[in-house]
């Protein structure tokens, strides 16, 4: 292992993608349950739960893409042509709810429109990361600085697996967030959902872990041999402590465990692919130092993240806890 | 004729196509949170609670412009990925930098204020509010600044090498940001962006005055928005001719398209209309006057302006469009420096709110901020074609390796998502805008009578005035 510019970028565009899919993921789960919420003020509260940080959780998503396109410009030229159409629906999917924040309360009549937006887009958008997922985890063909695949080749039953995974955990962090943020009625509701979206998400991350190593020698190799190999002890047991918690938390009726826990089975989930995924970037044909910019564009960057993604996490940070506690239903500008 | 099987220009017509939807909210919510943050700056000053309803009139309506602009900006950081992966990989590492810094200074900014200040005012105390409607307003700026230094680069690029695998590195980071063009393009938008948003608010203003012109909220926008088109639309015609200058120094051959000029002569006309025709390589009906158009470009009556035809015709922007965006942009410009100079003379008259010509002219150009700017980007963007870095890197070279089905049913999708959504957001929009700003009957600072008065949604929960104005809640 070399900690070079390339190797510190890495982990910085990891943990950009880990904050967007934690942070995003449990606004976007909160759509994800829209539809099963039965009365107007329920889904009032939601929304109004997660209406002033939606903008700055989706941001880590540009800073993702963004990010890439500055330090590994050729991941970037591949990755995005080899996903193109769920990444096209997962714009499309974004672009309904982010606008549903705000239509929703310019009309009456139209409103019903606009839950169905929030909810529809939620849903899109989180089923095409989880496809966007498991096709980069199946890998893809890179010829001559180009994708070199089909246009399909990322419709795959795994998948497509991957995308319902993520559509039932993103619930999952949805509801446990609503436990945190509600009271009364909807909170129990919550409370029904996350028991059951959180035994759903623990049964498929068992069937994606033990389908991942089978689709690529290199896993198999990574999580069966050598020192890696103690990872696959020890993760299992990590996600099991969650679960535990997961559980303990609903049925004690505690408010912010719940949610603590379900982050933390997308923390290790997330570990757990970036172990099998290094050294590359885009598995199985481009690694890490293939795809990085050069030095002077890595360290011009760096500086700027260095210095101001503290700052970023220190305004993000107190903004949350400007609106800490419960929703107050009397509240929200609209 | 375009070829609806080619990937590259259905990827170009999805890229103009997004972009241009993009621009529209951008150029209004830079303008808009400016205004927000002067407004709230005067009321915290003046503690006139006026400015206050001013501020939260217009808060909700850029509350809905900022959450469109923020899906379609996200669609076109993807774009640069799905529909030009050469071009990424190219130039990434010079110009991935510089949107990096665009996230990290200016996205993150707006997001992570936008919540305090559409929803925090009974949260956090006033200093504080103001403190982050100012970083809403800063974020606007920043990005623009950084957006428009990596187009700007594209233009007139300058500071790079290129290395062994063909891409685009950086040599001097100095020279890529502040690169030839970026100065005036930058000056030129922001300006454009506090144009367009003067004419939005004066033209809501005007509506409003138009029924019943006692009505202080819209006193108040009319009178700012003409100050600005006072001031802003004659330094904009200026900074228009300096962009100019320094684009037939670097561009030349887009000046030529701009003014339609085929041959290459001393005392050039300036060719005011006419048909300028590629394959013939003329501009037809030509309504010229004669040597204007060595004067303005070259500032001589005989100096030297090169035309078209000094360029091979694989090299040559399409006049046709160029030419005609070109006016439309230049025609709105004049015409928003006369809205301005006719009200600074109404002001002097003491009779700004008096009469009717000219809050109904406001009202009818009401758009015009928005028509000028996307004239002005399609002069731009197609007028350095066929390159998408100059001179260097063709578009041809740029597009990605793509099937045209792929891109022809995303484009077919964006087109009606975005006419969809977008639409319905417009109406939203104008719908807030039909509410009156009724801060009061002049200059008193009378009862709210907006609030009550419409029935329905615009008005939402807010349906039972307040005795007193209550800070912070909007529409
Ligand atoms: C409210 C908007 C607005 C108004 C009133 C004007 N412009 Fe403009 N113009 C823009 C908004 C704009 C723009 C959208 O901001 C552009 C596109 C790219 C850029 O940098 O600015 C632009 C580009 C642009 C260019 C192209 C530069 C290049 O691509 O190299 C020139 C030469 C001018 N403008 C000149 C003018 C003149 C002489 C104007 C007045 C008489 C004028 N503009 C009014
Ligand atoms: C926001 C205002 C903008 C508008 C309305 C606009 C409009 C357009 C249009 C109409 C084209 C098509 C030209 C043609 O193909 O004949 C184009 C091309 C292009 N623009 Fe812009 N542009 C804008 C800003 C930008 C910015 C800020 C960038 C870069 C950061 C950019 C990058 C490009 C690229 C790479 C192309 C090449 C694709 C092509 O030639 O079709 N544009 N733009
Ligand atoms: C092709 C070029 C462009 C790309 C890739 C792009 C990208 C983006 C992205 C990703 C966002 C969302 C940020 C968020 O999540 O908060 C955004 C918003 C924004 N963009 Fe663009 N943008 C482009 C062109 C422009 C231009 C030409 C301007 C102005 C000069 C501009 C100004 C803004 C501003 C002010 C916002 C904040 C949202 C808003 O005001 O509506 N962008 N852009």
């Amino acid at each position: 292992m070399t900690i070079d510019l390339a190797f510190i970028w890495a982990g910085l565009i990891a943990f950009a993608i880990l904050a967007y899919v934690v942070l995003d993921g449990f606004d976007l789960g909160v759509g994800i349950l829209f539809p099963s919420l039965r009365t107007r003020q329920e889904r009032d509260l939601a929304m109004n739960s997660v209406a002033p940080v939606w903008d700055g959780n989706e941001t880590w998503l540009v800073l993702g893409g963004g990010g890439l396109y500055a330090v590994f410009p050729l991941a970037y030229a591949t990755v995005l042509p080899a996903l193109y159409a769920p990444l096209v629906a997962m714009l499309i999917g974004l672009i309904f709810r982010g606008v549903s924040f705000e239509f929703r309360w310019r009309t009456q009549r139209g409103r019903f429109l606009w839950d169905w937006g929030f909810a529809g887009g939620s849903i899109l958008a989180a089923f095409a990361q989880g496809v966007t997922l498991g096709a980069l985890v199946q890998g893809i063909e890179v010829v001559d600085r180009a994708y070199a695949g089909g246009w399909w080749d990322w419709l795959t039953p795994f998948s497509a697996v991957t995308g319902v995974a993520l559509v039932v955990g993103y619930a999952l962090l949805g509801s446990t967030w609503l436990v945190m943020k509600t009271r009364g009625n909807l909170r129990a509701h919550a409370q029904n959902v996350a028991r059951r979206a959180g035994a759903v998400t623990l049964l498929l991350i068992a069937g994606i872990s033990v389908a991942t190593p089978y689709l690529n020698p290199a896993y198999l190799v990574r999580w069966f041999s050598g020192t890696t190999a103690a990872f696959s002890v020890v993760v299992p047991m990590l996600v099991v402590m969650c679960a535990w918690h997961l559980y303990r938390g609903l049925a004690d009726d505690r408010d912010a465990q719940p949610f603590l826990a379900a982050l933390g089975l997308f923390v290790l989930c997330y570990a757990g692919i970036g172990i099998s995924f290094y050294p590359y970037m885009v598995p199985p044909s481009l690694t890490i130092w293939d795809a990085a910019a050069p030095d002077e564009s890595l360290a011009f960057l760096l500086v700027g993240a260095v210095v101001l993604l503290p700052i970023i996490l220190a305004y993000s940070a107190y903004a949350y806890w400007i609106f800490r506690g419960k929703v107050d239903p009397s509240e929200g500008y609209h | 004729m375009p070829d609806l099987l080619d990937p590259l220009f259905l990827a170009r017509l999805q890229f103009a196509f997004t972009v241009s939807a993009h621009i529209v909210f951008p150029a209004f919510s830079i303008g808009l949170a400016s205004y927000l943050a002067v407004l709230e700056a005067l009321w915290l000053w003046t503690r006139d609670n006026a400015y206050l309803k001013v501020f939260d009139y217009w808060k909700v309506i850029f509350a809905v412009t900022f959450g469109m602009g923020v899906v379609s900006g996200i669609v076109m950081s993807y774009q640069f990925g799905t529909n030009w992966s050469v071009f990424s990989d190219k130039t990434g590492p010079v110009l991935g930098p510089l949107m990096g810094y665009e996230v990290l200074s200016a996205f993150f900014l707006e997001a992570g204020f936008l919540g305090v200040m559409l929803f925090g005012f009974d949260r956090v105390g006033r200093r504080l509010h103001f403190f982050a409607t100012l970083m809403v307003a800063a974020g606007t700026l920043f990005s623009a600044f950084w957006i428009l230094s990596v187009n700007s680069w594209m233009q007139t690029p300058q500071g790079h090498d290129v290395n062994e695998v063909g891409q685009f590195v950086p040599a001097d980071w100095w020279e890529v940001i502040f690169n030839p063009s970026f100065p005036y393009r930058l000056v030129h938008m922001v300006l454009a962006a506090y144009l367009t948003t003067a004419f939005v608010v004066g033209g809501v203003g005007a509506w409003h005055l138009l029924r019943d012109n006692r009505d202080r909220g819209a006193r108040i926008m009319f009178s700012m928005a003409m100050w600005m088109a006072l001031i802003v639309a004659p330094l904009q015609v200026v900074a228009g001719d300096f962009h100019g200058l320094n684009t037939l120094e670097h561009q030349p051959a887009k000046i030529a398209a701009m003014e339609g000029h085929y041959e290459t002569r001393r005392g050039a006309p300036l060719i005011l209309f006419g048909l300028p025709d590629d394959t013939a390589e003329e501009t037809r009906f030509a309504v010229e006057i004669p040597k204007l158009g060595s004067m303005i470009l070259t500032h001589d009556w005989n100096g030297e302006v090169k035309g078209l035809k000094a360029w091979p015709r694989e090299d040559r922007p399409p006049a046709e469009v160029v030419f005609w965006s070109f006016r439309v942009m230049v025609a709105l410009g004049l015409a928003m420096a006369a809205v301005g100079l006719w009200s600074g003379l109404r002001r002097l008259q003491g009779r700004l709110f008096d009469g009717r010509w000219l809050p109904w002219t406001v009202v009818a150009m009401t758009p015009s901020g928005f028509v000028a700017v996307i004239a002005g980007w399609i002069t731009t963007e197609v007028g350095r074609q066929p390159w998408t870095v100059y001179g260097l890197l063709r578009t041809a070279e740029s597009v990605s390796p793509i099937e045209a089905a792929a891109v022809g049913s995303s484009l077919t999708a964006f087109v009606a998502v975005y006419f969809a959504v977008f639409g319905a957001g417009v109406f939203y929009i104008l719908r807030l805008m039909a509410r009156p700003p009724g801060a009061g009957i002049e200059y008193g600072i009378g009862p709210t009578r907006a609030a009550g008065i419409m029935p329905g949604p615009a008005v939402g929960r807010r349906a039972a005035p307040p005795p007193q104005p209550e800070p912070g809640k909007g529409g």
